[in-house]
């Protein structure tokens, strides 16, 4: 079964926002507003502010994205 | 994220895995005729993996209700078998994957039935050649780019195109495991392949042009243009030499 295509980019959080969702400023300078993967919140995985984090983008809207990953 | 190496016994394993879904692909392929219902391979589909130990893994995958995918003509992937008949002249794209002790195996052949034009069979027969074409180029110290670039020059230079939004993947425990494997690309770029890797290439060839367009089920995908697409997919094992196919029967 084929896979969708996902863009997966590193960025930097900025800002904790409502919902589980944050800002994230990408390697390129763009910022995005990422919610957070249900893997990382089923591991109790925390992102704060100035984490890295992978952040894996819609190909349909680039300025929405799902964080998948938290670099320690 | 991390790719997942495999053990020698993990390998092992999903040898057995590929084995059955490669037997039950060809089974479905051999059964394929003109007037039978794409529903008719589900039931086969299941039935066939249970007998072997296995359990049908696409069947509630992110919720696809089937065993099997079963594509006609102008759709590429993921087409939902049900009541459709397959008509003289199709080509048929039957995916079909199962998990056997833990471990997945991931296989798709695109069949002709009947009377095929013969534009139609030579685009089956240059997708079925670009898979052999990423196998080859599928070996430790390539990278994934060489895989993909590989398959994208190997469509474009006979007319062809490859579909850009659908890719192939890692594949072990888990049906989609890192790495994405795009049909495109440039060489020598993204992860370099190691001994160990699991993978699962798929080149989705059209007609036409690349571009897609998902069906109201949510599910099916076409070609944008109307155009007929051809899929072949192996799970694969990298080694330091010509990878191993695991889902060959």
């Amino acid at each position: 079964m084929a896979k969708k295509e996902a863009i997966e980019v590193e960025g930097t959080v900025q800002e904790a926002l409502a919902n589980a969702t944050f800002r994230v400023e990408l390697a390129d300078g763009h910022i995005v507003l990422a919610h957070i993967s249900g893997k990382l919140r089923v591991h109790y995985i925390r992102v704060l502010p100035g984490d890295k984090v992978l952040v894996e983008l819609s190909p349909y809207d680039l300025t929405r994205g799902r964080i998948t990953y938290r670099f320690r | 994220m991390a790719i997942i190496i495999k053990s020698d016994r993990e390998i092992e394993s999903m040898r057995r895995a590929g084995r059955a879904t490669g037997a039950v692909l060809q089974l479905l392929a051999a059964s394929l005729k003109p007037g039978m219902k794409t529903g008719q391979l589900d039931e086969m589909a299941s039935r066939e993996a249970s007998r072997l130990g296995g359990r049908p893994s696409f069947k509630g995958y992110q919720g696809f209700p089937g065993c099997v995918c079963v594509s006609i003509n102008n759709q590429i992937v993921h087409g939902i078998p049900g009541d459709t008949a397959v008509e003289d002249g199709d080509i048929v794209s039957i995916d079909f994957g199962l998990e056997l002790e833990g471990f997945q195996g991931d296989s798709a052949i695109t069949v002709a039935v009947g009377n095929v034009k013969p534009a139609a069979l030579d685009l089956i027969e240059v997708t079925r050649q670009a898979l052999q074409v990423g196998i080859q180029n599928a070996r430790q110290g390539n990278t994934v780019g060489d895989i993909s670039c590989s398959i994208q020059q190997f469509v474009e230079k006979r007319g062809f195109a490859v579909v850009r939004e659908y890719t192939g993947h890692g594949i072990g425990r888990r049906m989609h495991e890192d790495p994405q494997i795009p049909n495109f690309g440039a060489a020598g770029q993204g992860h370099s392949l190691q001994r160990g890797m699991t993978l699962a290439l798929e080149p989705m060839v059209t007609a036409g042009s690349w571009r897609t367009r998902l069906g109201n089920d949510g599910w099916v995908v076409y070609t944008a243009d109307g155009s007929l697409a051809a899929h072949f997919e192996h799970t694969i094992a990298v080694t330091e030499d010509e990878a191993e196919i695991l889902t060959a029967v």
